[in-house]
């Protein structure tokens, strides 16, 4: 091997330095061409659009800041949408890590039938983005839904149609999102998988009781997991849009109690044709998640914790 | 090398055993409480699966699981219910997302190849631009790609869902296979040379044929991912013969109201089908896929 390679490389490394020069370029232009021509290009006409009132037909007039300024100062549907979306994300992340963490602690007790468990908690993450479970949704917690059907039969309560309310439509957004903890819960079932089991015995001699255990082992050593968990939600989050399309028409309703920002920017491009407005408004999403995220790193140092 | 080895059987042993602190009263609490959730949570899918064989007076006075008169009525006229018949667009979302798998497969293979095993001036430049991607929500690039496909006049056909997956759109499959690829020791690539193979020949010959777990990770997701999207078709595809199964659901839903909820369910159970089908068949890989990458959903 030494030899026949000492003998050959300079002959091969030499052909294969040139040809792979060319040949990697080769391999790499179907995702140069989307590149530019899919992800460069539109960033920055967007930003170009942003900044004019095109509408997609005639030509795209120079307005300059206007757009941008119109968002800040006039434009009350934008304010709905950012409280619409905050609200949103604010309680639905963290509920999701919570339910996510309690479930993948509870299945990682060395339980017989782990995979079917964890099979079942992640079907609803699968299918929860779906046009279908999202029309399922609007029957359940219609005013003459499943959970009222429910809630009548058990209780002998009459619900409220959850849905058509404008102080509770959001929540059952929320819950569905909620109700898509599995894929995180896999991802904390990895990371639980990665602490040493002689940790917990190194606890338990010294006397530490579970929840001790839990607080001083576990969830220290999880950080990074729940930080990765935390960025990767907190991003789809603000990117919501089909449950809530399907279930208000598209509207955002009642009263625009659902208009997730992605909604609004969805009616603004391609119901009423303001491409330039609409382009500012994905901008200035654009910047909101670029914020959460550098926010999430800067603070990580202060709470994540890393071996070395 | 023997202490890791011994430190990780007796790690396996102990997560094999029943943890001795935990009682079996417990132990029968805790199952009671995940089967309990488990139920719960699926109760909903399953109640949707069991309504769509109901009588619609029966979907709004039983909340069970099983119903009295089983009768296939809402598939039926679910089945026709717009028109276009939703075969048709099952068609369609078929034709879509296998040609989106394709897509995905061949492009982002080539572009996972060449950053991870060919030596190219610029290399590390274009690989922390591809990553930069991963993170850039779609919305900065969404108005102007609709424009340039507008002005294609590729709007209202299926060409600006499917040509974007053979420019490798999807970074995240990148990303998934440069992991993979990785992992295949370069020694198998430097044999091959030495027999005279190119670059071509070892892409073809030596790394796709090890690399049939991440291939098939990266179809299933593509094609679970494209056959759920709703947002492309929405903005794209405008003739109903044109629709996809998750548009044509939604057009349903306008048209019916809430007036025939049977056969809504009915059609929103044959469109979510594939999906119980995939996840079946491969869960192992989905899960995995998700535990090792921590991707979304």
């Amino acid at each position: 091997m030494s030899i026949s390679g000492t003998t050959e490389r300079p002959v091969a490394g030499g052909r294969l330095r040139f040809g792979d020069g060319w040949a990697g370029y080769g391999f790499l232009a179907p995702w140069l061409v989307g590149f530019f021509l899919l992800t460069l290009g539109p960033a920055i006409a967007s930003f170009y659009l942003s900044l004019t009132d095109y509408s997609g037909l005639g030509a795209a007039n120079w307005v300059g800041a206007e757009n941008y300024v119109r968002i800040a100062t006039d434009d009350p549907r934008f304010w709905t949408a950012m409280n619409v979306t905050f609200t949103f994300v604010l309680l639905s992340v963290p509920l999701k890590l919570i339910f996510a963490l309690a479930v993948a602690v509870a299945l990682n007790r060395g339980l017989a039938g782990l995979s079917f468990f964890r099979a079942i908690f992640y079907l609803p993450s699968l299918v929860g983005g779906s046009v279908a479970v999202a029309v399922l949704w609007r029957q359940v917690f219609a005013g003459d839904g499943l959970l009222n059907q429910a809630l009548n039969a058990l209780f002998g309560f009459e619900g409220p149609s959850w849905i058509s309310n404008p102080s509770t439509s959001l929540y059952t957004l929320i819950l569905l999102a909620v109700w898509q903890f599995g894929s995180s819960m896999i991802i904390f079932l990895a990371g639980l998988r990665q602490i040493p089991q002689d940790m917990y015995e190194a606890a338990s001699i010294d006397g530490a009781g579970k929840a001790r255990q839990f607080f001083r082992i576990t969830l220290p050593l999880l950080t990074p997991v729940i930080f990765f968990n935390a960025v990767i939600l907190t991003i789809d989050a603000f990117k919501a849009f089909t449950s809530a399309f399907v279930i208000s028409d598209g509207t955002g309703g009642p009263i625009d109690s659902t208009l997730f920002y992605t909604l609004y920017l969805y009616q603004e491009a391609f119901t009423n044709f303001r491409f330039g407005y609409a382009s500012a408004l994905a901008w200035v999403l654009v910047l909101i998640i670029a914020f959460f995220t550098a926010m999430s790193f800067l603070t990580a140092r202060f709470w994540v914790h890393y071996d070395d | 090398m023997t202490d890791a080895a011994l430190s990780t059987t007796t790690i396996a042993s102990r997560t094999d055993a029943a943890e001795p602190s935990v009682s079996p009263w417990k132990r029968a609490l805790l199952y009671a409480l995940l089967v309990a959730v488990s139920f719960l949570m699926l109760y909903p899918l399953l109640w949707m699966v069991a309504s769509s064989f109901k009588p619609d007076s029966e979907i709004f006075t039983s909340t069970g699981l099983i119903p009295t008169d089983p009768t296939v009525d809402a598939y039926r006229r679910g089945w026709s219910g717009l028109s276009v018949s939703f075969g048709w667009m099952f068609f369609n979302s078929l034709v879509i997302s296998l040609l989106v798998v394709v897509g995905n497969l061949f492009s982002c293979s080539m572009a996972a190849y060449a950053f991870t095993r060919l030596r190219f001036k610029g290399r590390g430049f274009w690989f922390t631009l591809m990553l930069g991607t991963l993170m850039m929500p779609q919305h900065a690039v969404l108005i102007p790609q609709y424009v340039l496909f507008l002005k294609l006049g590729w709007v209202n056909s299926i060409l600006p869902l499917v040509v974007p997956k053979f420019l490798a759109i999807d970074a995240f499959f990148i990303f998934l296979m440069v992991q993979f690829f990785r992992g295949i020791p370069r020694e198998l690539d430097e044999a091959a040379i030495m027999d005279g193979c190119g670059p071509l020949r070892i892409f073809l010959k030596v790394i796709l044929p090890l690399s049939t777990p991440v291939l098939a990770t990266a179809a299933v997701f593509s094609f679970i991912w494209t056959w759920d999207d709703f947002f492309a078709p929405l903005i794209y595809l405008n003739d109903i013969e044109k629709y996809t199964a998750q548009l044509g659901l939604r057009t349903f839903v306008d048209s019916t109201g809430t007036s025939d909820w049977g056969s809504l369910f009915a059609m929103s159970t044959l469109t979510v089908l594939p999906i119980f089908i995939l996840f079946i068949l491969f869960q192992r890989l989905l899960i995995e896929g998700i535990a090792t990458t921590g991707m979304k959903r």
